[in-house]
Formats: structure tokens, C-alpha cells, sequence
């Protein structure tokens, strides 16, 4: 089986690669391109440890073949901070210990920052509801929904 | 120097964040070695069956194959079976009956996902599109899928050593004293419950990465662990690796654990088996579907139990018969959670003269049952507070305030179950967590829903956790083959900053925050200078990993026990370089000060002066600054609670929505509250999740219908509320830092207040968890 010669932008950066036409962007993402910041918690869309963006919108990097991130914007976790320090939303959740042992973070971090960039002032129950489809086991989530929030103000009102 | 303000008690930010919150963690599935090899695992798809043949020639001509490893190879490999750490006895004198349990199965397999051979190949794909082509034939036998079926007079037998698939019948109390008592009682109440089996589910799955150095003799397993010191002991005493210094166990960050990855299981043995014989690192992580059915189990009781009052409503004495389901087989702590972790806590916080527990344990044909959060306690405090629940209510009397009367009120509490409480103020955190969720206001607020149709209800649970189990002697005559001490190592350096070896492993707990607190503090030095280093046998000597809330009380302790040799030795050596007689010298706030001079001395500079060894006699006191500390506590610690839960039902829908949820806490001395408050909150959410929604169920062929995260409902966030939690404190007094395990408590106290609240909701004597939609439903229509 021939493999497929992909060219696409991650993190800003153009990438290529040649993957099988089966592959996940997550499997290539972790295994060909060593980026092993986006976690695997279920590999069938329902745990949202391996989300990316892609053009700016959320989705599960296990559910996306990698060959169809051709010609498209892909960022994931380590595209989120900015030169060497925190993302708004990283410090956040670092301010409000909104991780435990960190598997969820990256998902919830990138889902957090799709959530923000369109709607820059959630309240409480459209956080939840938007971060459903991230399961954490660890911190029963009260953290996270206040981190969510105090990003939002940071990003309202940058220091 | 010396002006730092104290950074233990405070919610200092956390110190692994910065790399976990970026991408940059080192997780198991993470890493990739030169010449990376992977393994796919052939399972059993059915639950109970003599294996035939297995025809491996399909897989092993599939391009990228390495090897295809059969369990009749296994079996001719010399290693020995997995095995559980813990023995107990039956009533009747005898030891617990133990099957065999191979790492891959050859002649029979007993559950579905058993693994019976492994593909190795190139890449993942490879291993596990060739691992389709394994032929395996089965000769299917009767299955038992639950421990009722499991203990018909007909049932199939799983192991020839423990007929009636009987692994023991165990007790502890007074039998005799308990009849007399219920014989004699005013009022007796009586309840049958269903501890629902749960899957631990923690979000990274497990994962294993072995390598064989042929040139060195000397085996190394990355592997996702909470106890990696403990593996390796397992895996050269036990499966026969040979020595400890052959084999080095690597976890680095660890993606949650909740006692799943405290065990040894299969794959970590077949996959260094596999790197010696094919000569390649062999990396394996499961998949999902993987975890529901080979991650050991959590819970699966059926409980009766009864309690006996006098005509003053005071309890005179419980009486419990568990029948606990253990899988096909014994995991690690199998045999120990029904147990010593379980029974043990059967008098809660009451003061309760009489106590017998019979607990009977079977195999059946389903995935091995072990400790999951809480592990024993949360079954055991389900039991006490749904029974004082009903109780009050059949009693007529306020549930609370028949607590209170109950309640032990003075410490140490010598309870008739094997436990001495060291100490408590149990009316302290009921008064404290009534009063925060506004009890006084709930008549009003039950008034509200029902004006719109809904049904709203108040449920308590108080819990107590018998956490950082010790001492060790004591341990071993109860059945444990290991010890239960931990042990510290602090490495001052020439320059002041300081490295901190632990036996505990963090996954998830913020040790390298908390611990580096408590060292900072101690050496009046910035928690930037301290490293906190574990996770590593080549690095930390020994230890017995983190799991039972252990590793504050125990594994902290045990540092400031080494912080204390380290100050003794530097006090010495101030002495001679400030020339003043020892016992004047005295160090706090990070200055080394004496009555007989001005001159004072920084931490660093004595440090220095450690290694340079030009002003203190070699003679007397050896160079260098580092010391070792191996604290074995006297006795547990006993973390205490009360959880209180508002819950509004929708009786259309039977919907439970938790309106409020507070909980009060007394973990002691607390280190780090935010840290803290983040264990309960995850606590209470699987605590939730267990009442309201997640249920492992096998069907009748025992195939686990709840597999995947379609079928098996866990907590997500639009599904639990936020929480109020509180703290009260007593210090514990089996330790040297006052400090009660934090670990598991949300999970213990929440079940008991949850079903609570959804019973006095509904009006209703009892409801079994998960309480679906469904369930709560049909409880309405059949109450109306
Ligand atoms: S790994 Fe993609 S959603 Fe779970
Ligand atoms: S922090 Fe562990 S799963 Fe979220």
C-alpha cells in the first residue's frame, strides 16, 4: 500500500509527512511527528484528550484521517503557549490547580481556547456544557469550570 | 535568608503544571526507544472455555511481525503466575483458596479479555492488525457472570482449588455478643444493598514499555505505576525476573491511577518476556475497550445487614454479611478489600459495642476485582450510613440528630472491628456542613419544588477512612506480604538546594508541590530549591508507592523525619564553625544561631562547609549532608467527614439533579488546601458517578455490556454541580505532622448522601445505585 504524502501547517509551521491512509492525525501526530503533547483516552471520540484545532474549530484528532489536515491549519497544545510563557488560559488553569495528573489538559486547554475565541464571556452552564465532551477523571471538574472562567477575564482584561 | 514565609498550609501553585499544562508531560505511551518493537494482545472473546489450538502462522507471516508469543510458550518459560500480595484465612482456619492465574493462559480462560498470546510487531498497526489473525479454538464452558450464580450448588467451578468457586468466608466481631444483642433490641433494622461495580477508567490508559540490555543482563519497564518499586519486587520475587538489581522500573508522569495501576498485571510480565526473547523493546498501551475489561474492577458487594437500638434510640449492634464478587481471578489486593480495608470500618463514627461482619468472597467469570478509590471504605460506609439513614426514619426521628446521638465523642475509640481512631470531632463537621448547605432553610426550599412539580430531598453521609495503613508487624499478621513504611532520602547539595527522594509516586497528587512545601519551610529555603524525585528504582532506593491516602501521613512524614537528621547534623557542624559548644546551636527560619555568639550561619553556607570539610573533624562528623529515613507508622490515621447532598428529582422524567452539595472534611494538618480541595472534589465526583451513573454489567455469557464510553456513563462535566467544601481539623496522632489521608474521602462519603437525599426525596426506604433515570422513575410510579 503506497502511503500519502500530506502537506499541511501545524502550529504555524509547515509540515510534511507521509502517512498510511488509515492513520489518525493523532497517531501521526505522536508517532511519526513527535508531538506527543495531544493524549489518546479513547481513540473512538468520546474522551476529547486528543482535541486540535483545525481551521480554528474543536475536533477529536482520532476521529480526523491525517491525510484530510492537508492544506488545512491544524494547532495543538504546544501551539497554544505563547514564545516562552503561559497562555492566558494555561495560567489559568495553573492558578486555579484545574489539573491533577494532566492526561485531560491539553484537551481541555485547546478546548478551552475554541470555546473563548467564540465565545469570549461564557457563563457557567454553556462552560459545562462545552467542555462535556472532555472526561476528566481527577479533579471532578470545579476547578476547570472556574480556570474557564478566569480565563475568560484574563482575556477581557489582559494584566 | 531566613525571612521566606512559610510555605506549608498555603496553596502554593503547583510545581509539575507548567510541563503537564503545555504538552511537554512524560507520559508512559510518550516515550519511544531506539529499535521500538510494539505488542498487540490476543483476548479471549469468551468468558469461560478450554483453549485448543492456537495457529499463529497467519499472523506470523504478516508483513512487520517481530514474533507471535503463544500462553503454551508462556507456560514452558519458567515465570511464575501473577499473584496477590495478601493472605487471608477463612473463619474455619483454612487458607484462601487460589487458582492458578499464568500471565497468558494456555489451558483455559476465565473472563473475557484474558490474554492468551501476543503479537510483537514493527509498529502498532502491524501488531495489532496481525494479532486478528491469531486462531484460537475455544471449547466454551458454562459461565457465572455474578456472585449469586457463582454460589448455586450446580454452578460451573472456575478453579479445582476452590470448590463452590469459594475463595473464603471470613469474619471478624463478636458473633454471639451481636445475636444476643439483636435478640434483645427494641428496634431492629434491616437493609439489603448492591455495592455496584464500577471500572476505574483513569484517562491515560495503562502502559508498558520493556526492554531487555542483553550486553548487562538487565531488564527496564517503563510502565504506568503507582507503586514502581513494589512491581519490581513483584516481578523478580514472585514471577521470577531474577534479582531486583536486574530489573529497573521507570514511571515517569503518570495519567491517573485510583488504584488500577497499583497492581501487576499480565502485560507488564509478557511484554519483558517478549523484549528478552525477540530482542526489542516491547511497548504496549491499551486500548480503551482494553481498560473496561482488563483494568482491575472496583466494589461489586451484596450487602444485608442489620442494626439493633435500645429504646433510646442508641445502637446496641450491626450485624453484615457481604458476598463479594473477586472476578476469575485475585488481583494484587483482591483478597485484602473485602477485608481488612472493609469490614474493619463498620462502625463508622458511632459508638457501636457489638459488630460482626461474614463476608464470603467468589471467583466468577469476569474481569479481577481490586481497590478503586477508596477500596473497602466506600463499601463499608455505604453500608453504616444508609442503615442509620433508615433507621432514624423508621425510628421517626431527625437523621441527623440520631447520628449525633450515636456518634463516638471521645478519642482514642477502641471500636470492636480491629480499629483504634485516633482522633475526631465528628459533631464538629455534621454541625459545620448543615450549617453550609442551610439545613434550616430546606423545609422552605422542599416547599419551592414541590410548588413546581419536583420532589426535593437532603441526604447525609458521614464517612470515616481508615487511611496510611501501618504498622507493618501488625500488617504481616493480618496476611500483607509486604511492609507498609515509607521511606525518604534528602541530598543536600554544596549549594543549598535540595533533592528529595521518595518512595510515594505521584499520579496526580502534587507531591512535587506539597512535599517540596514541607522541606522548604523546614530548611527556611525557597520551594524553587527543593527537587522532589521519584518514579524511579534506579534513583530512589525503596519505597511502597501512593495509593490509601498514604502518601502525606506516611510518605511526608517520613521526610520530615529525614529534614530532622539533616538539621542534627548541620547544627553540629554550625557548632564548629561558629565555635560555640553543640548543644547551644539552634536553627529556624533557615539561620543557624547561638546564645554564644552574634554570628549567624545560613542554610547554604553550612551546606558548603558539609562538603568542604576544611572546619569540622572527619573524625567526628563525616562530610557530606544527606539522610535516610524509613517511617513505618504506629497505627492508620483516620480521616473523618460529612457530606451533605440537595437533590431536586424531576418525577416525570425521574431525572436527579444535585441542587447542593457540601462537604466538611478533617484531614488534620492540611499541606497544600487548594491540592487538597482538588482530591475531594475528584473524590466526590466518583463518588457521584457511582450513584448516579457509571455500572459495570455483564450479561449472562459474561460479556461486559458496558465497554466503552458509550455504554459505561461516566461523570462529565455538565453532569455534577459545583461544589461547597470545608475543613475541620483534629491532628492525627500516628504521625509526626498531624495529617489525615485526603485521597479518598470524596468518594467514600458521597454515595451514602447522595441515595440519601434521593430517598427522603422520594420517600422511599431504599433505591440501589446507579439510580438512572430509569430506576428513579419507576421508584416514583410505584411509590405513587
Ligand atoms: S482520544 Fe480522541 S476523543 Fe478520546
Ligand atoms: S487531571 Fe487527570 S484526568 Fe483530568
Amino acid at each position: 500500500m503506497s502511503k500519502l504524502h500530506v502537506e499541511t501547517s501545524i502550529n504555524g509551521e509547515a509540515v510534511e509527512f507521509l502517512c498510511e491512509p488509515q492513520q489518525s492525525l493523532l497517531e501521526v501526530l505522536r508517532e511519526e511527528l513527535d508531538r506527543t503533547g495531544t493524549k489518546e483516552g479513547c481513540g473512538t471520540g468520546d474522551c476529547g484528550a486528543c482535541s486540535v484545532l483545525m481551521d480554528g474549530r474543536l475536533v477529536c484528532s482520532c476521529l480526523v484521517l491525517a491525510a484530510e489536515t492537508s492544506g488545512h491549519e491544524i494547532t495543538t497544545i504546544e501551539g497554544i503557549a505563547q514564545g516562552d510563557g503561559l497562555h492566558p488560559i494555561q495560567q489559568a488553569y495553573l492558578d486555579n490547580a484545574a489539573l491533577q495528573c494532566g492526561i485531560c489538559t491539553p484537551g481541555l486547554v485547546v478546548a478551552t481556547k475554541a470555546l473563548l475565541d467564540k465565545n469570549p464571556n461564557p457563563d457557567e452552564e454553556t462552560i459545562r456544557y462545552w467542555i462535556a465532551g472532555n472526561l476528566c477523571r481527577c479533579t471532578g471538574y470545579d476547578k476547570i469550570v472556574r480556570a474557564i472562567q478566569d480565563a475568560a477575564g484574563r482575556l477581557a482584561h489582559p494584566a | 535568608m531566613g525571612n521566606l514565609p512559610k510555605a506549608f498550609g498555603q496553596s502554593v501553585r503547583r510545581k509539575e503544571d507548567p510541563r503537564l499544562i503545555t504538552g511537554a508531560g512524560r507520559y508512559t505511551d510518550d516515550q519511544q526507544l531506539p529499535q521500538q518493537a510494539w505488542a498487540a494482545f490476543v483476548r479471549s472473546p469468551i468468558a469461560h472455555a478450554n483453549i485448543g489450538e492456537v495457529d499463529t502462522s497467519a499472523a506470523l507471516e504478516h508483513p512487520g511481525v517481530v514474533g507471535v508469543l503463544t500462553g503454551a510458550e508462556f507456560a514452558a518459560s519458567g515465570l511464575n503466575d501473577l499473584a496477590c500480595g495478601w493472605m487471608i484465612h477463612s473463619r474455619n482456619g483454612d487458607p484462601m483458596r487460589v487458582g492458578e492465574h499464568p500471565a497468558l493462559a494456555s489451558q483455559r480462560v476465565r473472563y473475557v479479555g484474558e490474554p492468551v498470546a501476543v503479537v510483537v510487531a514493527d509498529s502498532r498497526q502491524a501488531a495489532r492488525a496481525a494479532a486478528e489473525l491469531v486462531m484460537v479454538d475455544y471449547d466454551e464452558l458454562p459461565v457465572v457472570s455474578d456472585v449469586e450464580a457463582a454460589a448455586a450448588p450446580d454452578a460451573v467451578v472456575l478453579h479445582d482449588a476452590a470448590p463452590g468457586n469459594q475463595c473464603y468466608d471470613w469474619e471478624i466481631g463478636n458473633r454471639d455478643a451481636v445475636r444476643k444483642a439483636l435478640d434483645e433490641a427494641a428496634h431492629v433494622t434491616e437493609i439489603r444493598l448492591i455495592n455496584n461495580r464500577l471500572v476505574p477508567n483513569a484517562m491515560e490508559p495503562r502502559a508498558v514499555n520493556a526492554s531487555y540490555d542483553a550486553s548487562r543482563d538487565r531488564y527496564t519497564l517503563y510502565v504506568a505505576s503507582q507503586n514502581p518499586h513494589g512491581l519490581r519486587m513483584t516481578l523478580a520475587a514472585v514471577i521470577g525476573f531474577g534479582p531486583e538489581h536486574k530489573i529497573r522500573v521507570i514511571s515517569e508522569d503518570v495519567g491517573g491511577g485510583f488504584g488500577s495501576k497499583a497492581f501487576n498485571y499480565a502485560e507488564e510480565v509478557v511484554c519483558m518476556w517478549a523484549a528478552k526473547r525477540l530482542g526489542r523493546p516491547v511497548k504496549w498501551t491499551a486500548e480503551r475497550s482494553e481498560s473496561f475489561l482488563t483494568d482491575a474492577h472496583g466494589r461489586d458487594h451484596i450487602t444485608t445487614a442489620r442494626l439493633a437500638m435500645d429504646a433510646n434510640h442508641r445502637i446496641t449492634a450491626l450485624d453484615v454479611s457481604t458476598h463479594a464478587n473477586l472476578g476469575a481471578y485475585l488481583s494484587t489486593f483482591g483478597s485484602l478489600v473485602p477485608t481488612y480495608v472493609y469490614a474493619t470500618l463498620l462502625s463508622g463514627q458511632y459508638d457501636i459495642p457489638n459488630i460482626y461482619a461474614n463476608v464470603v468472597t467468589r471467583y466468577t467469570n469476569t474481569t479481577p476485582v481490586d481497590a478503586y478509590r477508596g477500596a473497602g471504605r466506600p463499601e463499608a460506609g455505604y453500608v453504616v450510613e444508609r442503615l442509620v439513614d433508615v433507621a432514624a426514619r423508621e425510628l421517626g426521628i431527625d437523621p441527623a440528630e440520631f447520628r449525633r446521638q450515636n456518634f463516638i465523642r471521645t478519642f482514642p475509640h477502641a471500636t470492636p472491628v480491629e480499629m483504634t481512631y485516633d482522633s475526631g470531632d465528628f459533631q464538629a463537621h455534621l454541625d459545620k456542613a448543615l450549617d453550609m448547605i442551610d439545613a434550616a432553610g430546606f423545609e422552605a426550599r422542599r416547599e419551592a419544588s414541590r410548588a413546581e412539580g419536583k420532589l426535593r430531598g437532603l441526604g447525609i453521609g458521614c464517612y470515616i477512612e481508615a487511611a496510611g495503613i501501618g504498622p507493618s508487624a501488625r500488617l504481616g499478621k493480618l496476611g500483607s506480604g509486604a511492609g507498609l513504611w515509607e521511606s525518604a532520602e534528602i541530598r543536600v547539595n554544596p549549594t543549598g538546594s535540595v533533592e528529595v527522594l521518595t518512595g510515594c509516586h505521584s499520579h496526580g497528587q502534587s507531591h512535587e508541590t506539597t512535599y517540596a512545601q514541607l522541606v522548604a519551610d523546614r530548611f527556611g529555603i525557597s520551594v524553587d530549591d527543593v527537587e522532589i524525585l521519584h518514579g524511579d528504582t534506579d534513583v530512589v532506593q525503596f519505597g511502597m508507592g501512593t495509593y490509601g491516602s498514604r502518601s502525606g501521613p506516611v510518605g511526608l512524614s517520613a521526610i520530615d523525619m529525614a529534614c530532622d537528621k539533616i538539621v542534627a547534623k548541620a547544627e553540629k557542624i554550625a557548632a564548629h564553625l561558629l565555635n560555640v559548644p553543640a548543644d547551644t546551636v539552634t536553627f529556624e527560619d533557615g539561620e543557624f544561631a547561638s546564645e554564644a555568639t552574634n554570628e549567624r550561619l545560613g542554610f547554604a553556607e553550612v551546606a558548603l562547609n558539609a562538603y568542604t570539610a576544611h572546619h569540622f573533624p572527619t573524625t567526628e562528623i563525616e562530610p557530606g549532608l544527606k539522610e535516610t529515613t524509613f517511617f513505618d507508622p504506629p497505627d492508620f490515621n483516620f480521616p473523618a467527614g460529612t457530606h451533605v447532598c440537595e437533590v431536586e428529582v424531576d418525577p416525570a422524567t425521574g431525572v436527579v439533579r444535585i441542587a447542593r452539595f457540601v462537604a466538611v472534611d478533617d484531614f488534620g494538618v492540611i499541606g497544600n488546601p487548594m491540592v487538597v480541595e482538588g482530591q475531594v472534589h475528584g473524590g466526590l465526583v466518583q463518588g457521584i458517578g457511582q450513584a448516579l451513573l457509571e455500572q459495570a454489567r455483564y450479561d449472562d455469557y459474561g460479556q461486559l455490556l458496558s465497554g466503552s464510553y458509550m455504554d459505561y456513563c461516566m461523570p462529565r462535566a455538565d453532569d455534577v454541580p459545583d461544589f461547597d467544601v470545608g475543613f475541620t481539623e483534629t491532628r492525627s496522632t500516628t504521625n509526626p505532622l498531624g495529617m489525615k489521608g485526603c485521597g479518598e474521602a470524596g468518594s467514600i462519603g458521597s454515595p451514602p448522601a447522595v441515595i440519601n437525599a434521593i430517598c427522603d426525596a422520594l420517600g422511599i426506604r431504599h433505591i440501589d445505585m446507579p439510580a438512572t433515570p430509569e430506576k428513579v422513575w419507576r421508584a416514583v410510579t410505584s411509590a405513587a
